[in-house]
């Protein structure tokens, strides 16, 4: 037997309340696992992009699209080196599952956005195909298609002109990421603009949903983004300028405050997580007080007593944790199965080490007062039962 | 050295101890100036009412609580002197307690417990086993020692009880009531057991007891009535 041996012993002297605490645990950590991905997700999911372009969309809402006529009056503004755009799609891959997906210039899209990385001639395959496609690599592999395949996808808002809401596309194009952060967005399909225009029912025409502008190095952002809007005030089409990191941030906090939400539910998970596991470990030290006093009457002094306590909430809580956070790897990797790449949900370092740090706050929290008590224990009192 | 010699020189010495308890506003003075002495190799009973003081007297030398007043010097060592740190290596060290409940760990198996006390020490695990091995030999229980306390007998787990005390090998082994939760028979038997590890292991024993007949096995008793030595019968 072993010091550890008589820890673990110990904590399972009262077995099913222990898995049951055990449980409550792993559920936390699974919790916290998931939700702080989901966190990192929708906090992170910018970092990369820096302030390089800007973003144009009508100042009610990027739903009302803007006239491509902005385009030659955007490019003239100082500071701006090209402008692309793209339209929504609202592209659905067989039954039921919904595509990233834009209309677009070519050209100008490629000329914007050099952190895709597709070799030249697909590209000018791309922008002389009229029902052409690209997709990213993910994409690709997900659904195993190959350049040249005829690819069927429909859309939710925009049918054809016969009324049919299935379009098809050539496929000409796999495009990369020129880093990892770029490569796990390459889920992904653009088409072309020209095609769109001329098929779509609605007849929508010579207007699109964002205004990309990129920047010449060195460019005052804000002063661009001034200039945009005070341009077009005052016009039936009134614009909202931000940079590619503000929009991609406002565009996920339309479902809300992603982190605040996070929070407040960590929060309200952890506090009953300390209640469930502080009493079990007030209890469990309350019921063997006498043990506790036996241990020192064989000479284990006060501060080997209090370590026995930590340690039993300790390895209660990092178990439990690792088997969450473990758990929550594995949910992660299955979302990320199941919705083919397009949510993220992997526990990156960062979850981990948050994960760790929960982890020994935690033990500390619900085995520091039980501790205490157990050290503050006088042998003569505790083994009269007083 | 000869018993006689042995007995001659002092391992507990207990000169004018006062202990006195506060509970609340209140204090209550359980011992007063007592002085004792007992002998290396000597097997003692206190004897005595509830509430004279034999389980404070007990607890003093085994080092679990320290006099108001007074010194206690256990096999050369000034006790009463010790932080509680230091008392708690002493107590590892030089002595062994048996309790009327036993006190056993109740997760651990008869030989989990005999080992705890060994896990203070700088035995490797394999001299540990042995050590344990060889204590619960002694009390007669090798062939339970992966039984866990509720699969034992009141009889068998004073022995393993016993053996816990004896691991370490201490010179005193001090007991409270070691036979007040046992019938006559088994009573008799652990009070046999202390008494060869008395005299053919030559530990100095002092036990509280209620009991005459229990008292019977000890080569001497001490009265004490009101927190004082009444008399000295050999």
């Amino acid at each position: 037997m072993t010091r550890s041996g008589f820890v673990v012993a110990n904590l399972f002297r009262k077995r099913t309340r222990t898995i049951l605490t055990l449980l409550s645990v792993i559920m936390a950590f699974l919790l916290f696992g998931l939700l702080q991905s989901v966190n990192t997700v929708f906090s992170s999911g910018a970092d990369f992009v820096g302030a390089t372009r800007l973003f144009v969309q009508a100042r009610v809402s990027f739903t009302v699209p803007l006239p491509l006529s902005m385009v030659p009056k955007l490019e003239a503004i100082p500071g701006v080196a090209r402008v692309a755009y793209q339209q929504w799609f609202g592209g659905v891959w067989q039954t039921n599952t919904p595509l990233i997906m834009f209309a677009l210039d070519p050209q100008r899209y490629h000329d914007v956005y050099p952190e895709w990385k597709m070799p030249e001639a697909q590209w000018q395959a791309f922008e002389h195909t009229r029902t052409g496609l690209i997709v990213g690599r993910q994409l690709a592999n997900q659904y195993g298609w190959k350049i040249g395949q005829k690819i069927p996808i429909s859309s939710n808002i925009w049918p054809q002109k016969n009324g049919s809401k299935a379009w098809e596309f050539d496929l000409v194009g796999i495009f990369d990421g020129k880093d990892e952060d770029w490569q796990k967005r390459t889920n992904l399909a653009f088409i072309q603009q020209d095609y769109f225009e001329e098929a779509n029912q609605f007849g929508l025409k010579g207007r699109t949903n964002f205004l990309i502008l990129k920047l010449v190095p060195g460019a005052n952002a804000e002063a661009v983004s001034k200039t945009v809007d005070a341009m077009f005030e005052n016009s039936p089409d009134e614009t909202k300028t931000q940079t590619e990191k503000d929009f991609n941030i406002s565009f996920v906090k339309q479902i809300g405050d992603i982190g605040l939400i996070v929070r407040w539910i960590l929060f309200a998970v952890f506090f009953t997580l300390l209640l469930v596991v502080g009493n079990t470990m007030a209890q469990s030290v309350r019921e063997r007080i006498p043990e506790l006093a036996v241990l020192k009457t064989l000479g284990f002094s006060d501060g080997s007593v209090f370590g026995f306590v930590l340690a039993e909430a300790f390895a209660l809580v990092l178990a439990g944790g690792l088997i969450g956070l473990a758990l929550a790897s594995l949910a992660g990797a299955m979302v990320e199965k199941a919705t083919g790449g397009q949510f993220l949900l992997q526990l990156d370092v960062s979850v981990w080490l948050l994960g760790a740090l929960a982890i020994v706050l935690m033990s500390l929290a619900v085995g520091l007062l039980p501790g205490l008590r157990a050290r503050r224990l006088e042998i003569v009192d505790a083994l009269a039962g007083r | 050295m000869s018993e006689r010699n042995a007995m001659s020189e002092p391992m507990v010495q207990v000169h004018n101890v006062t202990k006195v308890y506060e509970r609340g506003k209140q204090k209550i003075e359980v011992l007063h100036g007592l002085t004792l002495d007992i002998p290396k190799g000597d097997f003692v009973a206190l004897m005595g009412p509830s509430g004279s003081g034999k389980t404070t007297l007990l607890n003093l030398i085994g080092g679990l609580d320290k006099p108001t007043s007074g010194e206690i010097t256990v096999g050369g060592k000034r006790i009463d002197q010790l932080g509680s740190g230091q008392l708690a290596r002493w107590r590892a060290l030089n002595v062994g307690f048996v309790f009327q409940f036993y006190n056993l760990m109740p997760v651990l198996t008869a030989e989990g417990n005999v080992e705890l006390p060994l896990l203070l020490t700088r035995l490797s695990a394999a001299q540990r086993r042995k050590n344990v091995g060889v204590a619960l030999e002694v009390v007669g229980l090798a062939d339970r020692a992966k039984h866990k306390p509720r699969e034992l007998s009141g009889g068998q787990e004073q022995r393993v009880a016993i053996a816990r005390a004896l691991v370490s090998d201490p010179q005193l082994l001090v007991c409270d009531e070691p036979t007040g939760d046992l019938d006559r028979k088994t009573a008799d038997e652990i009070l046999g057991l202390l008494q060869v590890l008395n005299r053919e292991h030559g530990k100095t024993i002092v036990i509280v007891t209620h009991d005459p007949k229990a008292a019977e096995f000890a080569r001497r008793t001490l009265h004490l009535e009101k927190g004082q030595l009444l008399e000295q019968a050999a």
